[in-house]
């Protein structure tokens, strides 16, 4: 549990909103607001876990973290189109199930803004 | 009644740290003219034995390197090390995947213009290695027949974010009932077009293939 992969990147997320905070004058960051793809390789109740567990002790102690999910967005060459894949594990139009490599979105692990005091 | 919430906007990538520093990582071997490439699996899928056999083969007419992670012991190190080439263990102690600054702390006071290979075995995990860059030119992902066809429908982020697949221990294909075409499928439906090698560590088939490939690989990037 100790080095779950969501901790470190808890760890990455206050470290940027302690940063900010400071930049900004010390203002006190009561929530960060999180882009998170899901082929992003990261569990969303894990990070939000983790996150708790990082804030104690520091400026951002009982704030929250508000994730956004991004789905999966996939181009199909075939119908030249942008689509959500039929699954997560199954990459294909849905509407003509041909294979689609491309994906346009779902792995983002973005911070997009802090909402502050 | 509560006022609206005040923004600041900030887009920034979590990872961006780890990013950077592959980036730097990326053009540090760009400029050695070495060809970097990384492994992830299972724990157990034959990742060393597969590293072994590529290393041995290579290293007549190749000078070749290897990092490989664990979270403890250097075994796989001294396995490594068999081939007769220069090997590092990176022991990670409890952290489940192998991050930029490992790399470059392991690369420490070798002279990347005397190599023109580098080899990183990844922690045997099929979650956390995808979301940390290396600075690879090539990831390679491991599965073995013994774990299952669905391995890749389980795991779709790490076949999706790799860019060829290996299936290994193809000697135990027929005992375990191995169904290929569905193994096949599977990884197709997570990463459509990958390309896939069959090999057997054990007894050399399906090597021929894999390593004419690396070799197509080390030419493209060769500068």
């Amino acid at each position: 549990m100790k080095d779950m992969h969501e901790l470190s990147i808890a760890v990455s997320m206050v470290d940027m909103a302690v940063e900010e905070s400071q930049r900004q004058g010390g203002v006190r960051v009561n929530a960060i607001h999180l882009k998170l793809g899901k082929l992003s390789g990261v569990v969303k109740d894990a990070l939000l876990f983790s996150y708790d567990v990082v804030c104690e002790g520091t400026s951002l102690e009982g704030s929250r973290l508000i994730i956004e999910e991004i789905p999966i967005i996939v181009f199909c060459p075939k119908c030249e189109a942008e689509t959500p894949p039929t699954a997560t594990n199954n990459l294909c139009c849905p509407k003509c199930e041909t294979p689609t490599p491309q994906v346009v979105r779902g792995r983002e692990m973005e911070v997009t803004a802090l909402e502050i005091e | 009644m509560s006022a609206e919430p005040r923004l600041i906007e900030v887009r920034k990538n979590i990872l961006k740290q780890n990013d950077l520093l592959a980036r730097e990582l990326r053009e540090r071997f760009r400029q050695a003219n070495v060809f970097v490439a990384s492994f992830v699996s299972s724990p157990g899928s034959g990742k060393t034995a597969f590293l072994e056999k590529t290393l041995t083969c290579l290293r007549p007419n190749f000078r070749c390197a290897a990092l490989v992670g664990d979270l403890a012991t250097a075994n796989d190190a001294a396995r490594l090390a068999r081939a007769g080439v220069p090997v590092k263990q990176i022991v990670t102690g409890t952290i489940c995947h192998l991050e930029a600054r490992m790399v470059e702390n392991a690369l420490g006071d070798w002279d990347l213009n005397e190599l023109d290979c580098l080899f990183i075995e990844n922690v045997g995990n099929l979650v956390c290695p995808s979301s940390y860059d290396l600075g690879e030119a090539l990831r390679v992902v491991l599965m073995s027949t013994t774990e299952g066809e669905d391995k890749p429908l389980k795991y779709p982020t790490i076949f999706n974010t790799a860019d060829v697949a290996v299936i290994t221990k193809m000697d135990l294909a027929e005992a375990v009932e191995f169904d290929l075409q569905a193994a096949h499928k599977s990884i197709q439906a997570v990463r459509p077009g990958m390309r896939v090698f069959e090999v057997s560590s054990k007894t050399g088939a399906g090597m021929g293939e894999w390593l004419e490939f690396l070799d197509s690989q080390r030419q493209k990037h060769d500068r």
